[in-house]
Formats: C-alpha cells, structure tokens, sequence
C-alpha cells in the first residue's frame, strides 16, 4: 500500500500549472533539414520552398512531429532560453521518489496540432500536472502512472496561439526486481528481452515436449484398449489403466475452434494473436497457435497442416498452417 | 512529389492497409536522432552511459520515434496530409543492430471532417517498439 502522507503530498500538486520554457531558436530552415535528413523525411513541403509555395500551405511549415524539439534544452541540463521558469514541472516524480519508487519509463507521448508552424515562429509551452493514479502493479513494478499536459504556444503581438500539445505520461515505480532497484537510472526507456514462456512439465507430459524438440506430435494412447488421449493424463479415461505408450500425430488437422487476441499486446508474442482448438484426423483435439492465418480467412473445419517452430533457440512448439483447398 | 500525390479523403477504403516499411535501427540513426531533436540524455548517445544505466547500448529517444511514426504515415498519405494528432505508447527500445517493421491500417474515417485515423506498429526483435494512432486531415 501506498504510504498515506505520499498520496496527500501528490494529490496537493495535481492540477497545478508551471511556468514558460521557451524555445532557444525559431522554427528555423536549418534545423527542420537536419531533422529531414536524420529521420528520413523526404517531404518538399518542409524543405523546399518552392514546391511549399505552390501548395496548400502557401508556403514552408515544420514537420509536426517536432513540435516539442524546438523547446529542448539542449547539450546543457537545466539550462532553459532565456525568460523560461525555474520552477520544476516533474517536480511530483521527485516527490514520489523520495517514498522509495526510484525508476522511471515512459509510457505515452500523445501530440495534438491546431496548425503546422511556420518558419520565424517563437515558441513556449506551459506545464500541467493532469493526474497522478491510484498506485497500480505492472509487469515492471509497483508505482504510480504520471501525467503531464504540455501546451505549446506562438508568441504575437496581438495575443498568444495556441498551436499544439503534448500529453506525456510516465510510470514512476518501485521494481518488481530488487537488483534492478539498485541499477535503476533515473531515465529508463528499456525493458528486457521478453523470451517464449515456458510450458510446465512433470512426468505425465515429458515426452510430450521431448518429442516437440524431436519434430514430432506424440499422442498418448492406452496400451490396454488403444484410446488416444490429449492432453497427456495417467489414467486412461475410458479403461482407467495406467499404461501408456505414444503414437505420432500425421500432422493433418482441421480447425474445431479459434480465437483471436487482440489486447492486451504482451510481448514477444505477434498480435493479432490468432489461437487455434485443433482437431487431428487421429481424432483428438489439442490447442495451438496458428500461423499464416489471416482473421478474414479462418474458417471452422478448415484444413491445417502441422509446423514446428522453434522460439529463442531452446523451445519448440507444434504450430498450424492453414492448406489451401 | 506534388499535391497529386497527395491521399484524397475519397479514395481511402476503410479498413485499408499501408505499406510496411522496415528501418535499420543503428548507432547513427539513434544517436543522430537524438541530436537532431536536441536530446543530449547520454543513454542516447553514449554506449558506455548507457550500459552503467542497465541498458545493453544506446536507445532511441521518444521524439526520434515519433520523427519515424510521422515518415510512415506522411510516406503512404502524401505531402499534403496534415497531421492533427499523433499519439503513441511506448514498448520493447531500439537498439542498433535491431530492425523496426512498421505496419499500419486505416480504423477511423470522418467525411465531415475528412479526417482519417490510422492504427499502426513499430515491431522490432523484441516486440512492439511503439503502437499508436495517427489522425490526419485529407484533401
């Protein structure tokens, strides 16, 4: 549980609004180039003043994506253009590491546009602080989701434009992982690589899997009346022995059943997620992924052909392919 | 490219699927980006930075991905598609040596705005680097 003087500081800070940052320079030609080149833009309207002119937009405007470049601070910390505050707008992330959730990684970077900006345009923006959740556990940690609302601004004589914002959300957490406490950076956009979960085994379903890393879909079959069951079990469901030998699968099956997962995305697995209830021509039913299968395209009693894939070079998993008719 | 080769609002079919585009993702990439938005975080640039933060070399930076996500859209919808939204969740990093694989397809289409949402995905090895959406408004 959160500590309850932490939840009465962070709900004291939630609403308020921060100071001017400014940009250093204009929306200038120079650096809307450079961030063409590096990003592999190609689009005359940044860039050609030309083509630009002739256009819809009457002339050169800036990538929209790099609405919030022109107010970074820059190759020094802190060190914001001139007139900027000095007031510190993840002040809350602070705050909240001080109760012990040290590490921090970015969740959400949602940016909305009035117009595109023009070249010669002064920016600023100001700072939210729009919400702070109730404390919540991930497959990183426990902590709390943070968000930010950036509103960005044109400088004119005649009265501030608003031209676009930014909503930028963090997740401030303590670690599942005490080690990784220890290491946490104070800026973290990593996670590590997320490998194939592991089936559980025991001796009823060993050779199951031994014969996967063999390339072969082993049934189990009662020795006594010859019935095949899946999944593997130590007793036979219609004679109750408990002997048992395998047989293997040919490989050809129909689709029983599918669904597909689309939410949550959880790596490393593709999504859409499409899962198959598998019926063998043996006659028993097992439950597997399917591959080259588009969702318009599956069919219930559809042919399907086994495949072997093998996932982070240790685990190897039957799949199904639909067969064309 | 010309406005005519501007996406018009009328020729969009729902549910239509974009190109994929593949980026190599490489140390010049990263940290050329990282500059080109005027990030200086050293775990953008600074292998040896990056690792004493946990990292097995340098990441890309969030405004570098959105760089991306923006030519992937404006690659399929032409010069004259103007952004008004472009809103990412961040997953698994780039790292150099890695490859991202854009997808995308068309989900939302509003005549009276001529507005059209696209869902996309930036996948590399590891999984999703960024999912989001991107709305644009067509000619």
């Amino acid at each position: 549980m959160a500590d309850s003087q932490l939840l009465t500081d962070v709900r004291a800070l939630v609403g308020r609004e921060y100071g001017r940052v400014y940009a250093w320079d204009e929306v200038n030609a120079p650096m809307i180039r450079q961030w063409c080149e590096i990003m592999g833009v190609d689009n005359p309207l940044y860039t050609d003043p030309a083509f630009a002119a002739n256009s819809a937009q009457d002339g050169l405007v800036a990538p929209p994506a790099m609405l919030q470049v022109w107010c970074m601070e820059g190759f020094h910390i802190n060190n914001y253009a001139p007139g900027s505050t000095t007031e510190n707008p993840y002040e809350v992330l602070k705050l909240i590491e001080s109760y012990g959730y040290p590490s921090v990684v970015a969740v959400n970077s949602e940016l909305t546009f009035e117009r595109n900006l023009r070249p010669g345009e002064k920016l600023y923006y100001t700072t939210r602080l729009d919400s702070v959740g109730d404390e919540k556990t991930t497959g990183l940690g426990t902590g709390f989701f943070v968000t930010l609302v950036m509103d960005y601004f044109v400088e004119h004589k005649s009265g501030d434009e608003a031209v676009g914002q930014l909503l930028f959300r963090v997740f401030k957490f303590r670690p599942a992982n005490n080690h990784a406490a220890e290491a946490a950076p104070a800026k973290v956009e990593a996670a590590a690589v997320v490998k194939r979960p592991k089936p559980g085994m025991s001796d009823d379903t060993r050779f199951f899997w031994e014969g996967c890393d063999a390339g072969k879909l082993l049934i189990q079959r009662c020795t006594q009346c010859q019935t095949l069951r899946h999944p593997p079990a130590p007793v036979c469901i219609e004679c109750h022995s408990f002997d048992w030998d395998s047989v293997q699968a040919s490989g050809r099956a129909s689709l029983y059943s599918f669904v597909i997962m689309h939410y949550p995305e959880v790596a490393p697995f593709d999504h859409p997620n499409p899962i198959g209830l598998i019926e063998l021509e043996e006659g028993v039913r097992l439950v597997a992924g399917l591959v080259g299968a588009k969702r318009e395209d599956l069919r219930i009693g559809q042919p399907l052909q086994l495949e072997f894939q093998t996932f982070d070079g240790e685990l190897t998993l039957p799949l199904f392919r639909p067969v064309v008719e | 490219m010309t406005l005519q080769n501007t996406k018009r609002f009328d020729d969009v079919r729902p549910g239509e699927t974009l190109p994929e585009l593949a980026i190599p993702i490489t140390v010049g990439l990263i940290a050329g980006g990282a500059i080109a938005t005027r990030d200086y975080f050293p775990g953008h640039h600074d292998a040896e930075a990056a690792r004493e933060l946990g990292s097995p070399h340098i990441f890309m930076n969030i405004l570098t991905t959105n760089g991306l996500v923006q030519r992937y859209i404006e690659d399929w919808a032409g010069p004259e598609a103007r952004f008004t939204a472009l809103k990412i969740k961040l997953g698994a990093p780039n790292y150099p040596g890695d490859s991202m694989t854009f997808n995308g397809a068309v989900t939302r289409q509003d005549a009276a705005t001529r507005t059209v949402e696209i869902t996309l995905s930036g996948k590399n090895s590891m999984g999703n680097h960024v999912t989001g959406t991107v709305a644009l408004v067509l000619p």
